[in-house]
């Protein structure tokens, strides 16, 4: 009796493991699951032109859900990201065709390298807001970016009253030629886009490895007690995070308007919430402490092909919301069910172990 | 004991196995629980009766083993559950809904009703205010909890598990917030309840409380049973050796080396309480290099308060503290740190580590700044060398750095937070109950690797409820009581039970001032 039930509890505890391992791998498993399904049921899915065109989709989610990846391992969460693309997009559009007016009859046009850096100071600075908002003020980081979201996107409609900015080019005389490399350039046959994205997303993963701050932001969200009474600067954690969070989102602000040569104040609306379905579903916790930036592009990847892949079958854009969302909440419920699978089998070990 | 008489029993735990992540609190514990009698449940802090008591009640569920109830067998899945089965608790912590009043939290979950026409206030105040008069407690039904005074809060938990018409009514710790005149009515209502029939689970620290209520005691060390008796046939040196055990804590033996000039004095550390009065009152104490100083006391004398405030996590503390002889002017934990100071917090849980990294991250979590080479990048190698070692000096069980922290026992979750605090390179470590919730092994481990430190030159401060402990480890002994540092002895000359006596001396003058 004893070693039937021995063996039983070894056979499920082995069983368990396996179906660990391919829990963990997850993402992946979908990832191919997307490409090979696409790959059979849409035409032309397959060719050099439309990956490209899919890979640059994923690229503005990916962007975003990295910046996004570190503010949920920190245990909280950026609304505003969406309404910061939108706002940076306007600054940009703004330079280029108007530059600043300065008090004394003078206006002072940017050159596009400028005018890069002047968003991202913008969209840093807005996370920044959100970040003293979220630790000086104790403001839920929920509501406090929900408050920016609705504050950047307001002021991008402000700024033009609501018009499209259109045709980008600059001037010659100006010198502020060239903002549509950013969107349309190519090195070695790949988009400018997602060369920088490669750029960023090796940066945030050596950061999160090699850099104390990086490995910061993984203890104060998984316990930001422990992580205060080792000394670490907690306030100083959220901050940064939320500041990358503006800066990624800057990022894609400026793709985007450069991309489609004209600035939109409506560009971004809903976009955070691809960001956070793409990091959730590379695996990062909610409740923070655990997530990678590789888990995450793949996620954006996945979450990309996907809805380029639905369009491309001719799936109403309302079925597609249906199945994006299903499979949101099907890679959180793995991801509960994985958890919970863990900590039944480490416990029944000890508890054998005595 | 062999001539036990067994009695009624009513319920009856049989191999109970209970695990958390990192520690196995129960070990195949049995329990027999009998009608009309009062179960005394002893054991030190961390032996498990508190887990034993929340599987009992339904708030966890064993690991392994059965609950027999008459006979029965049955399953506990829910706090609901227990109380259809007729089982009530009084806990350890207050459970009081502070925003309620006292009827509405004597009555929730079952709340008197007319019909549709929703709660029938006017009865649940007349049937609590009867529960509150037998207890002698002088509370109006209709106050707020939160405005109760703790002792008071603690009545209406009581009353409240009366009110269930419970025939096993657990009480843990339920003297702690007591004043002497207070513990009289509940012990008369102990005997009430006793001769109504009620089995009473009686769970405490104070000896001479259970001597005087009790019928039958059992006696829990490290998650098992090690004595089972009638209290009439013991003594309190029966219950203290069941309680430690033959293998009289194997303590490191003293290495005699002389302790150097002072390294580290608070003075006047002060911290008021929310509710009046201090936490910490006026300490002033300091440590000398290589030296351990032991600070003993009860729950509550304001141990920890004290270390928080060293290590700055208070922001309304006064007093002064030097290291060195300098006076330390940040007040935040990171710039403690870099004074020299490091905290083991007692809670390792919520204080200690962080769950969800590897062992190896945690152990370099407070100390990343060493590894850096120009000044931002982590060098991996030397980062995994000082891990190694740190494994290697403090004999940590650990299969691979990789793991999740987790995954080890809680003695090994405990080195690795001395571990991580030792990696700071401190002056000063503080420890606040360093040997909570660990095995005996590990326990023997903690206590060589704090006497080879202070042999090595580290000024050791370490905070215990266990008077054996103090007694062995301490080069000197000081008692806190009540926020107030009572006396600071040589351990040479202190006795058992000078110090006991002086864990009291904060509540005698509590009392009398009431």
């Amino acid at each position: 009796m004893t070693t039937a039930t021995q063996t039983a509890a070894a056979d499920s505890f082995s069983s368990g493991s396996a179906l660990l391992t391919l829990m963990k791998l997850r993402t992946f498993i979908a990832l191919f699951a997307v490409i090979i399904f696409f790959s059979i049921f849409a035409p032309n899915f397959l060719s050099t032109a439309n990956m490209i065109l899919m890979t640059k989709h994923a690229t503005q989610n990916a962007f975003l859900a990295i910046g996004m990846t570190f503010v949920i391992i920190t245990g909280g969460i950026d609304l505003s990201v969406g309404s910061i693309v939108g706002l940076c997009g306007m600054i940009a559009g703004g330079l280029i065709m108007y530059g600043v007016a300065l008090p004394l009859g003078y206006t002072m046009y940017f050159n596009v390298i400028e005018v890069a850096i002047i968003v991202a100071v913008v969209g840093i600075l807005i996370g920044a807001i959100n970040g003293l908002l979220i630790t000086r003020l104790n403001v839920a980081p929920f509501i406090a970016t929900l408050g920016t979201l609705y504050v950047a996107r307001g002021m991008a409609l402000l700024y033009s009253d609501g018009q499209t900015l259109p045709n980008l080019t600059g001037r010659e005389d100006l010198g502020n030629q060239g903002f549509s490399y950013l969107g349309s350039g190519t090195i070695l046959g790949l988009p400018v886009s997602v060369w920088i994205l490669v750029a960023v997303a090796l940066g945030a993963a050596y950061f999160a490895r090699f850099v104390p701050l990086g490995r910061h932001i993984f203890a104060v969200g998984g316990n930001e007690r422990a992580s205060r009474m080792s000394g670490i600067r907690v306030n100083r954690v959220k901050m940064f995070v939320y500041m990358f969070s503006g800066f990624c989102a800057a990022i894609v602000g400026l793709v985007i308007s450069s991309e489609l040569m004209a600035s939109h104040p409506a560009t971004g609306t809903n976009l955070e919430l691809n960001a956070i379905a793409a990091a959730v579903l590379g695996g990062t916790s909610m409740s923070g402490g655990r997530g990678t930036i590789g888990g995450t592009i793949i996620g954006a990847f996945v979450i990309g092909i996907l809805s380029d892949g639905l369009v491309m079958m001719g799936v109403s854009s309302f079925w597609q919301m249906v199945i994006k969302g299903l499979v949101i909440i099907v890679a959180v419920v793995v991801d509960q069910a994985q958890r919970r699978l863990q900590q039944r089998v480490t416990l029944m070990q000890m508890a054998k172990a005595g | 004991m062999s001539g036990i008489d067994d009695g009624d029993v009513i319920l009856e735990l049989k191999e109970i196995t209970k695990a958390y992540s990192g520690i196995v609190a129960l070990k195949k514990a049995d329990l027999k629980l009998r009608r009309g009698a009062v179960n005394v449940l002893v054991g030190e802090n961390g032996a498990g009766k508190s887990t034993m008591m929340r599987i009992i009640a339904g708030v966890e569920r064993p690991t392994l083993g059965e609950i027999w109830l008459d006979g029965e067998r049955i399953h506990l899945d829910s706090p609901a559950d227990a109380v259809r089965h007729g089982i009530g608790i009084v806990f350890q912590e207050l459970n009081l809904f502070g925003n309620l009043s006292v009827a509405e939290n004597i009555f929730a979950t079952r709340e008197l009703t007319r019909g549709i026409r929703g709660i029938d206030h006017r009865a649940q105040v007349e049937k609590a205010n009867e529960f509150l008069n037998r207890l002698e407690a002088g509370i109006s039904a209709e106050t707020l909890a939160e405005d109760l005074p703790i002792g008071q809060q603690q009545l209406v938990e009581i009353a409240r598990a009366v009110s269930l018409d419970t025939r096993i009514l657990i009480m843990d710790e339920p003297t702690s917030a007591l004043s002497a005149a207070e513990v009289d009515v509940l012990f008369r209502v102990i005997t009430d309840l006793k001769a109504r029939g009620v089995a009473i689970v009686y769970i405490s620290h104070r000896l001479e409380e259970l001597m005087r209520i009790g019928d039958y005691i059992t006696v829990l060390k490290d998650g098992q049973i090690t004595g089972h008796a009638m209290v009439k046939d013991i003594d309190t040196r029966w219950i203290v050796r069941s309680m430690i055990g033959s293998d009289a804590k194997d303590f490191a033996k003293q290495v005699d080396h002389e302790p150097g000039e002072e390294v580290f004095r608070t003075e006047n550390i002060c911290l008021p309480r929310a509710q009046g009065g201090f936490a910490v009152d006026h300490v002033s104490i300091g440590v000398r290099k290589g030296e351990i100083l032991g600070i003993y006391g009860l729950m509550g004398a304001g141990r920890s308060e004290l270390f928080e405030c060293i290590m700055g996590c208070h922001e309304h503390y006064t007093g002064k503290i030097y290291v060195d002889g300098q006076e330390l002017k940040g007040r935040d934990t990171t710039r403690r740190i870099r004074n020299g100071l490091a905290l083991i917090p007692e809670d390792r849980q919520r204080e200690g580590l962080v769950q969800s990294m590897s062992i190896a991250n945690n152990l370099t979590m407070a100390s990343l700044g060493q590894f850096l080479r120009a000044g931002f990048h982590i060098d991996v190698a030397r980062e995994a060398k000082a891990i190694n070692e740190a494994i290697r000096n403090l004999s940590i069980k650990a299969r691979n750095p990789e793991f999740d922290v987790t995954s080890m026992s809680g003695g090994n979750q405990q080195k690795v937070v001395i571990g991580k605090a030792l990696m700071t390179g401190p002056k000063v470590l503080l420890m606040d109950e360093p040997s909570r919730g660990i095995d005996v092994g590990a326990k023997a481990d903690v206590f060589l690797t704090m006497r080879r430190l202070a042999g090595e030159g580290l000024a050791i401060l370490f905070s215990t409820s266990d008077l054996e402990e103090v007694m062995a480890l301490s080069d000197r002994i000081a008692v806190m009581s009540n926020g107030r540092l009572v006396t600071v002895v040589d351990r040479r000359h202190a006795t058992d039970e000078m110090i006991v006596s002086a864990s009291a001396e904060g509540h005698k003058t509590k009392r009398m001032h009431a």
